[in-house]
């Protein structure tokens, strides 16, 4: 999707296994808020990482401290292996970033922004104004490349502002909210444009309140509250670490359902309920007794329609870890 | 697959700027700002009014009282006017760039890979194309009202040491800009500089019709030996020590405030 201009550039990929980011023990101070309180983060190069959390939790403020634009408090941290206190420069050849508010100039327009944004990136002018173009059309902004950015409408903002991190492709690039306020179609298109990035050589880095987002994005996730990382896996190790899978069973006659929630409890060991008139469902702490489960419903005659395994939601996962402390004031922020 | 990006771990990066990309940086900059510009030409308004507006006010208004007559005043008010608004258009560079640096783009800027100091030093290579703007508009309208100048050559030297005092002093303005939080602070506390620095001076009236103690700070005053300077191009075609004696002053304002604004600002930025 996105064209290198230096073609010495283009080369295939090795440099996987190498930390793309590797923070230690950060530390943000607010005040008497400790908005970043001790945050470890080691994201391989290569993968989609989520920062995940409610507002407020303090993924922006690791995004400052990882980008150069916020000197930590405490702890430090790597990116490709250079030290983001001391070698800033370097760190900020290989990285961009796309904040949370759109950070083009609104007096310009898009064209004029991304060339000049180029141009500070070393490219010609023509180059700059050649790059430019080719964003503009990929981005489907070309009919509004002319027009100044007071013109725009958010979601048009938020392309040119992802275009404008884009003119040369960062090996790390750190997306802050990309999607949030977008329409659903919108969306789909990020995260399209964040699956190419990755296919092509680049590591993510995003912050996001919307768990399907973590879920169907992310290879990893780590879940930030109130300044410190609570879990930190696949979203399938986050899923299995904290909820057991549910089985489901479906019967076909709902006179059975009473009797077979009974057996399943008794052979599993565990609270069966039913949820619905041919539906029971029980936490399956123990997959080997599935088998004697079936066995005792066929003794008993009862049949199934259909017989199914639930993983928990990253949704339960993260009311889980975050708590019961503010669960009820969490759940709306996240939902 | 298609094309792969070269990996992260394989680039050889420089930790440091060169000279040439900060000049790069900056020139890109302040083409960026001559862009703004022109986007929203209203920001020139200040350089095309002011000067249009106050030749004429002061000539009419004061001419008969201090000079005897609108034409003998010009050779007094002309240099006046140049050095007036010379002071308040580099004021204006001050409080633009505190509104520029709460935009977001600077936060872009910040992330770039590029000098830290071209957002700064951009807008200050840009604003001379405000403060010719003002300079030529105050000599036009000095021409209409029936200024003559000595010699072209004086004039245009005169003009080049308005431009260059103007850039000197806006790196006061631009220091403000920088330590202070909002641009309304910056305007209020601007204004309160640049009235007694632009009254207090030999711009409008003769010093010699002073109190005593009002010369003592009239003779240290920058402006004044600006206006001064401005006064002996034009109106003898001669270069004095008021020339020299402005360009040390406008020099040493640099020398104080470009090393202090560029530490305030690379702290914050």
């Amino acid at each position: 999707m996105v064209q290198q201009i230096e073609p010495e550039l283009i080369i295939s990929g090795a440099g996987k296994g190498v930390l793309a980011v590797d923070a230690r023990g950060l530390v943000k101070v607010f005040g008497d808020n400790r908005a970043v309180d001790g945050v470890d983060l080691s994201i391989p190069t290569g993968c989609i990482y989520a920062l995940l959390g409610p507002n407020g939790a303090g993924k922006t403020t690791i995004i400052n401290m990882l980008t150069t634009l916020l000197k930590p408090d405490g702890g430090s941290s790597k990116i490709f292996g250079h030290d983001v206190a001391r070698e800033t420069h370097v760190v900020r050849q290989l990285i961009s970033v796309t904040g949370q508010s759109a950070a083009v100039d609104e007096r310009l327009s898009a064209t004029e922004n991304l060339t000049i944004f180029g141009m500070l990136l070393g490219l010609s002018r023509a180059e700059a104004s050649k790059r430019a173009e080719e964003l503009l059309e990929e981005f489907g902004l070309e009919d509004a490349a002319k027009r100044t950015l007071d013109k725009f409408s958010g979601g048009m903002r938020r392309r040119l502002d992802l275009a404008s991190s884009l003119i040369l492709q960062a090996p790390l690039i750190f997306l802050d909210e990309p999607t949030s306020g977008l329409d659903p179609r919108t969306r789909l298109q990020m995260w399209d444009s964040i699956r190419r990035l990755v296919a092509s050589g680049s590591t993510i880095l995003l912050t996001t309140q919307y768990l399907d987002e973590a879920d169907q994005l992310a290879d990893r996730v780590a879940v930030i509250d109130r300044g410190r990382l609570v879990a930190e896996g696949t979203p399938r190790e986050l899923k299995a670490a904290v909820g057991k899978a549910t089985l489901r069973l479906q019967v076909t006659n709902a006179d059975n359902t009473a009797e077979a929630a009974r057996i399943a409890q008794e052979v599993l060991g565990v609270r069966a309920s039913t949820p619905d008139t041919k539906v029971v469902t029980a936490p399956m702490a123990d997959p080997e007794r599935v088998t004697d489960l079936l066995d005792a419903l066929r003794g008993a005659e009862i049949h199934l329609a259909t017989v199914s395994v639930q993983e928990p939601t990253l949704d339960e996962v993260f009311m889980a870890l975050t708590g019961d402390k503010q669960g009820g004031e969490k759940a709306g922020s996240i939902s | 697959m298609t094309f792969q990006i070269v990996p992260g771990v394989e680039r050889k990066l420089k930790n440091r700027v060169s000279l040439r990309t900060t000049i790069s940086n900056s020139l890109t900059m302040a083409y960026r700002n001559l862009l703004i510009i022109r986007r929203t030409p209203q920001q020139l308004f200040d350089v095309t009014i002011q000067p249009i507006l106050f030749t004429l006010m002061f000539a009419f208004l004061f001419g008969g009282a201090i000079s005897g007559s609108v034409t003998g005043y010009l050779p007094i008010i002309v240099p006046g006017i140049l050095a007036q608004t010379a002071l308040t258009a580099s004021m204006a560079t001050g409080v633009q760039l505190r509104e520029d640096m709460d935009k977001g783009v600077f936060y872009r800027f910040k992330s770039m890979p590029i000098a830290r100091i071209a957002p700064l030093t951009g807008p200050l290579i840009a604003d001379l194309v405000r403060y010719t703007i003002a300079t030529a508009l105050t000599f036009v309208m000095g021409y209409l009202l029936g200024f003559r100048w000595v010699s072209a050559g004086g004039a245009l030297l005169g003009g080049v040491l308005v431009v260059w005092a103007s850039w000197c002093l806006s790196w006061i303005f631009a220091c403000l800009g920088v330590v202070l939080k909002t641009a309304q602070t910056v305007q209020g506390i601007a204004a309160a500089i640049l009235f007694p620095l632009g009254f207090l001076s030999g711009a409008f009236v003769p010093t010699s019709t002073l109190p005593g103690w009002l010369q003592d700070f009239v003779n240290i005053n920058p402006l004044t030996y600006i206006v001064s300077a401005v006064r002996q191009l034009l109106n003898q075609g001669t270069i004095g020590n008021d020339f020299l004696l402005s360009l040390v002053e406008s020099v040493a304002v640099v020398l104080v405030f470009a090393p202090l604004t560029l530490r305030m600002y690379m702290r914050k930025a």
